[in-house]
Order: C-alpha cells, then sequence, then structure tokens
C-alpha cells in the first residue's frame, strides 16, 4: 500500500459518514433539517391578488399597470430570495389578477405581506399655520402634509420612494444596533431633499409608507444625496429595503385566494421517474461490474461516496433543487461515470500490456489524468459562465442547473481521482483482486 | 483497426441529412412553444368526488391536452393550465371529464394567463451557451497550447458541440410539425444538459489523440487522430450506453411530465456520441488536410 493512503482512506470514510449522517431524513444542522425542494417538484404556496386598476393613474394604460405590478413583484420576491417562484397576470370577466406561486416558502405571511403592500413611501412635513405653528387636526394631532419642493425643471414635485435610487439596504446603527434602512436619492430626488431638509431644519420629517408613519426624525443638518429610515425591526427594515428596491406599486392589491398546492410536474409523475431512474442506475451498476469486473465494483463504490457527498452539500448550502437542478446533476454522476470508465479502460490497457497490478493501477489513474482534468474543467468554465448569466438575466433555470453541475463537477473530479484511487490502492495493497481476469482482461 | 477518418466525408453527409432539413424545419415551422411559453388557460376544478391526480391527467390526454400542468390545490381541487382554449372549448373539455372521469365538476375559476417562463428566457439562454461556448474554445484551445495551432482544437470541439445542438432543435422543430411536441422549460434543460455531455465526450477524444501525437505514434495526423478516435471507442461507447440505459429507463418508465426533458437528453446523448466520434476529429482532419487525403492512408493495425 501506498504511503499516505490510509489516512485519505480515513479521511473519505470520515467525510463519507458525515455527509450520510446529513442527509439522514431528521438529521438537523445550521437549521438545515431537510432538502428544499422547488415548485416543480414539490408545491408550495398559491396566492392570487387581485388588482385594483379602479385606483390607478388615468394616463397610464392598464396594460402597462398590470405589467408593471407584475414585474414588481417578480423582482421583490426574487429580493427575497425564493428560487423559481411563478407569477403569472391572470385575467377574467372579474378584472385583472397576478397569480404568485411560491415554492415551501416557510413562512408564508411574511411573504404574503412582502407581495401584497403597495409599498409608497413619502416623506411629510408638519402643517404650519402663519406664525409657524403645527395645525392641529379634530382629534388634536399634528397634520402631516407630503413635502413638496421646486424640482430642477422649477416644477413643483411631491418627494416619494420613485426618487430613490434601487440599492437600498438594511444597516446596523453604530451606536444603537438598532436596523435600519441607508437609501440614496437620486439627482432629482436629490434636490427636492435638500429644499425640504433645508426648511425642515430642527423640525421633524415623517417618514410614511403606505400613509401609516414609520418614523419621524429631527432635521439635524440639510442632506442632499442620502439618507436613513429608523424605527423598524430587522425583518421589517429587510422587506422595506427589497420593496423600495422594487418599486411602489402603481394599484393596491388584494389577496383573493389562497391555498397549498402540489408540484408543477405531479407527484404520481415524479415518482414513477424516480423509480425509473432508481432501475436505470441499477443497471448501470450491473453492467459497470460485469464489464469492468473488480474496477467496476469500485468505481460504484466510488459513485455512492459521490451521490452521498453531493447531497451533503445540497443540503447544507442549501440548495433549492428544481428539475433544471436535478438535471445537472444527473449530467454530474454521467461524468462521474465516465472518469471510472476512463480509469478502467486504462487500467485494462495497462494490464494487457503486461504490467503488474500495482504499476497498472497507477498507471492508469497517471494517464487519464489529463482528459479527466480537462473534460472537467471544461465543464466547469461552462458553468461559471452560464451561472453568471443565468444571474444576470435573471434565468432562473440556468442558474439552478448550472449552480448542481458546478458543485457536482467539483465533487466529480475529488471523487475520480482521490476516491476511487484510494480505493482501489487499498484493495490492492490488501491483496484483494488479484488476476487480471478480475479487471475483464480476456485471457492472453 | 476501423478507418473513422477515411470515412469522414459520409460522415458530414450523414449530419447534413439531418441537419439540412432540420434548419429549414426551423426556419419554415419553428418550434412550437407549449403552455410554459404562450399565453393560456388556467382553472380551478372542484370534483364531486375524490379523483386522483394521474386520472385527471389521463383524463385530460385523452381529450387532446397531454401538454397541461396540473397541480393538486388542497382539498380535492386541482389547478389545471392549459394551451389558451375558448368558453366552447372549456365547455366541451368540461363535458368530457365529467363523462370520462364519472363525476361532476365544476369550474371554480377561470382565467387567461400569461406565459409562466418570461419571454427573454429563451432568448438568454441561447446568449448564455453562447458566451459559454466562448469561454470553452478559450479553456481548450489553452489545454493543447502545446499541439500545434491549438486554436483549431477549440474550435472544433466547439463546432461539434454547436452540431449536437443543432440536431436537438432541429430534431424538436421537425417533431412539433410531424407528432405535436411541444418545448417547454424542460426542452430549455435538456438543451443546456447536453452541453455538458457532449464538451466532456469531444474532450476526452481529443485528449486521446493528444497523446497519441505527443508519442509520435505516426507522421501522418490522419493516423493519429484515428488511432486517438479508435482507441476511445470502448470508453464513448461504454460510458454513453451507460447514459443511454438511464435515460431509456426514464423514456419508457418515467412520468410523462418530464418526457420533454427526457427526449431532448436522448437525442442529445446519441448525437454527442456519434459527434466525439465521427464529426469533432474528423473536423480537425479536415482543417489540416481538406476534404479528401491525397495519399490513402493505410495505419498498421496495433
Amino acid at each position: 500500500m501506498k504511503r499516505g493512503n490510509t489516512p485519505l482512506l480515513i479521511f473519505i470514510l470520515i467525510l463519507f459518514g458525515c455527509s450520510l449522517w446529513l442527509i439522514w431524513p431528521g438529521t438537523e444542522l445550521l437549521g438545515r433539517d431537510e432538502f428544499k425542494l422547488g415548485l416543480d417538484l414539490r408545491g408550495g404556496s398559491h396566492l392570487v391578488y387581485s388588482i385594483d386598476l379602479s385606483k390607478k393613474d388615468p394616463a397610464q394604460t392598464d396594460a402597462d399597470v398590470i405589467e408593471g405590478v407584475k414585474n414588481k413583484i417578480e423582482r421583490r420576491v426574487n429580493a427575497y430570495g425564493v428560487t423559481e417562484p411563478i407569477v403569472q397576470t391572470i385575467r377574467n370577466e372579474q378584472g385583472s389578477f397576478v397569480l404568485v406561486q411560491l415554492p415551501g416558502v416557510k413562512d408564508i405571511d411574511e411573504a404574503m405581506r412582502l407581495i401584497g403592500q403597495t409599498a409608497e413611501l413619502d416623506f411629510r412635513e408638519l402643517e404650519l399655520d402663519e406664525d409657524g405653528e403645527p395645525v392641529l387636526g379634530e382629534e388634536g394631532r399634528e397634520q402631516w402634509v407630503i413635502a413638496k419642493a421646486e424640482g430642477s425643471d422649477g416644477q413643483e414635485r411631491e418627494l416619494t420612494g420613485k426618487y430613490l435610487k434601487p440599492n437600498a439596504q438594511v444597516v446596523l446603527a453604530p451606536q444603537t444596533n438598532e436596523p435600519e434602512v441607508a437609501f440614496e436619492w437620486n439627482e432629482e430626488g436629490a434636490v427636492l431633499f435638500e429644499q425640504i431638509t433645508q426648511r425642515n431644519l430642527q423640525k421633524p420629517l415623517g417618514i410614511f409608507l403606505d400613509d401609516q408613519l414609520i418614523s419621524a426624525p429631527t432635521v439635524q443638518a440639510v442632506i442632499k444625496e442620502q439618507g436613513v429610515i429608523t424605527g423598524l425591526n430587522l425583518e421589517e427594515a429587510r422587506m422595506l429595503a427589497i420593496q423600495l428596491n422594487s418599486g411602489s406599486l402603481d394599484v393596491p392589491l388584494t389577496l383573493v385566494e389562497r391555498r397549498d398546492i402540489g408540484a408543477t410536474l405531479g407527484e404520481d409523475s415524479l415518482r414513477k421517474s424516480l423509480v425509473a431512474g432508481i432501475i436505470g442506475s441499477a443497471m448501470v451498476i450491473l453492467f459497470m461490474i460485469a464489464y469492468y469486473r473488480f474496477s467496476g465494483f469500485v468505481a460504484c463504490l466510488a459513485l455512492l461516496v459521490f451521490v452521498v457527498l453531493n447531497l451533503a452539500v445540497f443540503k447544507l448550502i442549501p440548495v433549492v433543487l428544481t428539475l433544471p437542478g436535478i438535471a445537472g446533476f444527473i449530467v454530474s454522476i454521467g461524468m462521474g461515470v465516465d472518469g471510472n470508465v476512463l480509469v478502467a479502460e486504462r487500467l485494462k490497457e495497462e494490464l494487457r500490456r503486461g504490467r503488474t497490478l500495482g504499476a497498472a493501477v497507477e498507471e492508469g489513474f497517471r494517464q487519464s489524468w489529463s482528459a479527466i482534468f480537462d473534460a472537467n474543467v471544461t465543464v466547469f468554465i461552462a458553468c461559471a459562465v452560464l451561472y453568471w448569466l443565468g444571474n444576470t438575466f435573471g434565468n432562473f433555470l440556468v442558474i439552478g442547473f448550472a449552480t448542481t453541475l458546478f458543485i457536482g463537477t467539483a465533487l466529480s473530479m475529488f471523487t475520480q481521482v482521490v476516491v476511487t484511487r484510494t480505493f482501489m490502492r487499498t484493495f490492492v495493497g490488501l491483496g484483494v483482486a488479484k488476476s487480471p481476469g478480475a479487471y475483464g482482461v480476456l485471457k492472453q | 483497426m476501423i478507418d473513422l477518418i477515411g470515412k469522414r466525408n459520409w460522415f458530414f453527409l450523414i449530419s447534413a441529412i439531418v441537419i439540412i432539413p432540420g434548419i429549414i424545419s426551423l426556419a419554415v415551422f419553428g418550434l412550437s412553444p407549449g403552455v410554459d411559453f404562450s399565453s393560456g388557460t388556467a382553472m380551478t376544478l372542484t370534483f364531486d368526488k375524490e379523483i386522483e391526480l394521474s386520472q385527471l391527467r389521463q383524463g385530460l390526454a385523452d381529450m387532446g391536452y397531454d401538454m397541461a400542468v396540473v397541480q393538486p390545490a388542497g382539498e380535492g381541487d386541482f389547478f389545471v393550465r392549459l394551451p389558451e382554449i375558448s368558453a366552447e372549448e372549456t365547455t366541451k373539455l368540461k363535458d368530457g371529464l365529467e363523462a370520462g372521469l364519472d363525476t361532476e365538476l365544476t369550474i371554480s375559476s377561470l382565467y387567461s394567463v400569461s406565459p409562466v417562463v418570461a419571454a427573454g428566457t429563451v432568448r438568454n439562454t441561447i446568449i448564455a451557451v453562447v458566451v459559454a461556448s466562448i469561454g470553452i474554445l478559450l479553456y481548450i484551445s489553452w489545454a493543447f497550447r502545446k499541439m500545434p495551432k491549438p486554436i483549431r482544437w477549440g474550435t472544433c470541439a466547439v463546432i461539434a458541440l454547436v452540431h449536437d445542438l443543432v440536431v436537438v432543435i432541429a430534431v424538436f422543430s421537425v417533431l412539433g410539425w410531424v407528432a405535436g411536441v411541444e418545448i417547454d422549460a424542460l426542452f430549455v434543460t435538456g438543451v443546456l444538459a447536453v452541453v455538458g455531455v457532449s464538451v466532456n465526450n469531444i474532450v476526452v477524444v481529443f485528449d486521446r489523440i493528444r497523446e497519441n501525437l505527443k508519442r509520435g505514434v505516426s507522421r501522418d495526423f490522419e493516423v493519429i487522430a484515428n488511432y486517438g478516435i479508435v482507441e476511445s471507442l470502448g470508453r464513448s461507447l461504454n460510458t454513453g450506453l451507460a447514459t443511454l440505459f438511464v435515460i431509456l429507463a426514464l423514456y419508457l418508465l418515467g412520468g410523462t411530465t418530464t418526457h420533454t426533458l427526457v427526449l431532448a437528453l436522448l437525442i442529445g446523448i446519441a448525437t454527442g456520441i456519434y459527434s466525439s466520434l465521427c464529426i469533432a476529429g474528423q473536423l480537425l482532419v479536415v482543417w489540416e488536410k481538406g476534404f479528401t487525403s491525397r495519399q490513402k492512408a493505410a495505419p498498421s493495425s496495433g
């Protein structure tokens, strides 16, 4: 047995054991208690919102409003971190709706609030009378009016969320450690904000979300570009940031239907495919063992390690598994089988040339290395490009595929180079399967 | 030894026989978009008795809606997405299902819906694949940098890859009007998977040719390339067949909802095996020596 082989073998076995433990149903680590499956494989929540077109700005067409609502909801859901949601606009005699299907989102109420809120943000100042005293309303409370200022073109404009750059983010205030939403104004917003902070120095400025006051900080200085919104808890701050970045909806939405929904690909159909996949894999295992004999057997052991490691990574990250993701995984298994076939073929060739078993094993791995390396790296590069562009385009299908294939290729290289070789060396060292016939080489 | 290089023009001809009509079909008929890509009709169905998901899907398939997306929606209800149908067809569908499943059903909500998959998805997937191909070209050219004219290796690999993708897309276009096969989001997934599998095949064969070139098996590149391809034959067929086993099992025994993906894989992987053995290396030789070799190389059997 080669030196260094035993520690490697122990390492692999421990890694395998831990991974197996991790993927065992019921194991929980870092809050990952189960595989995350997408809408196509498991289903999720089905929400229908009606779009109140009577409240739209008359200047906009119905189609534009509906499309805008759909796009903004898509952006919100994506920013919330939901993989492959379905967002569709739907229509019937009763009006227009948005249909949203979300895969197993844990806190559905929160997601519903995130989606359904108009999220119209505006800044208001206190209404003052001629003496500069606040005007009191019927209940003796101060009256807020939306702050207006002169825009860059001389037109008077209301200061609302539409002048924000889409880069609001949640930060923790340095002193208090309270969550805040930090925002930046665009050029026009900065022009307005400067005038408004100027005239409201040492006075409160109300920040309203959907007509609800969220905070009313006192203006301490004239500010142009940026600001923060306080008075929220962490979750609220996170949602507000998402909503500000996605834009407010032009019209209010009402939730009209909410159901739990099954997988788009159908549980029954998926179960059949799973069984078919298992039958297919069993055939591959039989074929590998029948054709390559002992190397085939070792390859199957190595592939078992590969599959278990892969699933553990999927659970740990966690990767949301959808059918494109499964396809990527299957391609990586195929490449794993291929790597092992390459090695087994080389091993046979070397044995036919009359090398000793030990030498043939080493030579088999050495010779097949360049092919395995280049093939894996090429696929790796393709995946990286696909992932990057998938992200740029917001194409979940491509992202899902590239993610699992990326992980799979990395692990498959590890399996082919480290796991199969270590297993092979161990068995050869132990003196198991000595005759060339055990590797599928016919008697010379 | 089999001469796979000498027959290169035959192989090119075979590919052309598939690709040219395929491209014509693509130009004339395009691809027929499924429910995912087009506007359609969605409805919630409530049944009087308990209906299994598979029963309903079968019932819909019997009426010609085999691409319908059916999701159980709790309490025995189902949410069904279909291609756009008229009010008349809806009534017909309702009556047909009631007769077929022997139950009363209520359509509790009926909508026209926008496409599930965003309009740009196919387009930006193509862009992503094209850019990924450039990455593949660059890497292979770099990996074969010690070979004479490494850029040829990268280019030939990418041509072979594109060949496989075009075959898949072309066959789907033909199947679209011949057999009513529609493309959905899964088809796009299938095309991506074919990229992965094909690239792997091509690199393995090229690696073998590279090795023989380094060893100086022959002076004639044609002989070297042929050696490399023939030596990869065992591996290519074994891996290919092993993969096809799984795909075939999925096709024959698997659920109907994943058929498009499996069909794309079946065509793509079979084409990939063919192109790695009969196209990729041959292209290298053509680049080196043209379509016909001046002297017929007679490789001695090894």
